[in-house]
């Protein structure tokens, strides 16, 4: 079962993961986008961090909604409101649970990803977060891995299309040819989010 | 930090009369959201300087980030709609994605914001105008934001 702890040690994994991949991010971003998305979430990341040491919320609903709230306040890009309605939204849909397993996360996530749609306009395929989000979210309802898998094989796959949604939109056609930093992000923190199950032994502790 | 400063309307405005508009007691507030805090200000105080004389609606721009970056800070629109809250209802106004999406997610999660806080589909020069002109003439928020979202199709040819 996944409690508040295993989200907590998610998402310090992940702030140590946008922290060695910074660099690497808002490269990505220069060509289409500009060029801050790797500084804008070590921000937020770095804020989330802190907050959930000073706080320690007790449920993993509310663990989400704190670091939801962080990004949305600290980030100063799109991806601030972007992630952080995806945390809050999949928190909120865990509700006061004190512990859950993979497949209510997997439903959450979901919702979490709906809204994220929703917020943003975007549908797979318009070279986004979603790319990754969207088959994450379905891979999650099988196993961590599978999630890792598919959100990375996501995030690959946007590099021949057009961009249709944000900044990256207005550099049109120039945008085929690089792989989003939104989805790359996106991949990184279902990664670390697999990684973290494998450490803690989740993968096998629910669905099938 | 960007201060709202000469534009706002610092003072607050006069006392409604008996048939004031709206949905509270006072002008609705506006709010300008720009990834630059230099656009959102020089767009407020071009706002109130063609609005003309009199009361002006208040108006707080919310621009760039904390740190004075291009960008868009939660904080700063929750402070700024703050500012301008009379009770009437606050139109936001903003310029592009993170400004867009950030005032959205903050509606959509109900906190931060005063009751009555809408974000206006309206472009931004343009829409902070008429949105500043309406406002100032005493018009409640649904008014304010017809006025503003009008402003889309003022062709320049």
């Amino acid at each position: 079962m996944l409690d508040a702890e295993f989200f907590c040690r998610w998402l310090t994994l992940a702030a140590s993961w946008v922290e060695r991949d910074a660099d690497r991010l808002t490269a990505l971003d220069s060509p289409i986008g500009d060029a801050d998305h790797g500084s804008n979430l070590l921000r937020g990341f770095r804020a989330v961090i802190a907050t959930l040491d000073e706080q320690h919320p007790d449920t993993p609903g509310a663990v989400l909604a704190v670091a939801g709230r962080r990004l949305v306040s600290t980030v100063g890009g799109a991806s601030g409101p972007l992630y952080g309605t995806l945390l809050r939204r999949t928190g909120k849909a865990l509700g006061d649970a004190v512990e859950v397993d993979r497949d209510e996360l997997a439903e959450a996530l979901r919702t979490g990803v709906d809204a994220v749609a929703g917020l943003g306009g975007a549908t797979p395929g318009d070279k986004t977060m979603l790319d990754a989000l969207v088959p994450a979210a379905t891979a999650l309802r099988t196993s961590f891995a599978a999630a890792r898998e598919a959100a990375e094989q996501g995030a690959l796959a946007t590099t021949p299309m057009l961009a249709r949604k944000g900044r990256a939109s207005y550099v049109g056609e120039r945008s085929i040819g690089h792989q989003d930093p939104g989805a790359t992000s996106s991949a990184l923190l279902v990664a670390a989010l697999a990684e973290t199950a494998g450490a803690s032994g989740e993968e096998d502790t629910s669905g099938e | 930090m960007s201060e709202a400063g000469g534009t706002t309307g610092g003072q607050r405005p006069p006392a409604p009369g008996p048939d004031a508009p709206g949905e509270g007691t006072g002008q609705v507030g506006i709010v300008l959201v720009s990834h630059s805090a230099t656009v959102a200000s020089a767009v407020a105080e071009l706002a109130v300087g063609l609005a003309g004389g009199g009361a002006t609606a208040p108006v707080a721009p919310a621009g760039g980030t904390e740190g004075g970056g291009m960008g868009t800070s939660a904080e700063l629109i929750a402070a700024a709609a703050a500012q301008v809250d009379r009770g009437a209802g606050v139109a936001v106004l903003a310029d592009l994605g993170s400004a867009v999406l950030t005032v959205k997610a903050l509606i959509a999660e109900g906190e931060d914001l005063p009751e009555h806080t809408r974000l206006i589909d309206a472009p931004f020069v343009e829409g902070a105008i008429a949105a500043m002109v309406t406002a100032s003439a005493g018009a409640p928020l649904d008014a304010v934001a017809a006025a503003a979202t009008e402003a889309y199709d003022y062709r320049k040819e």
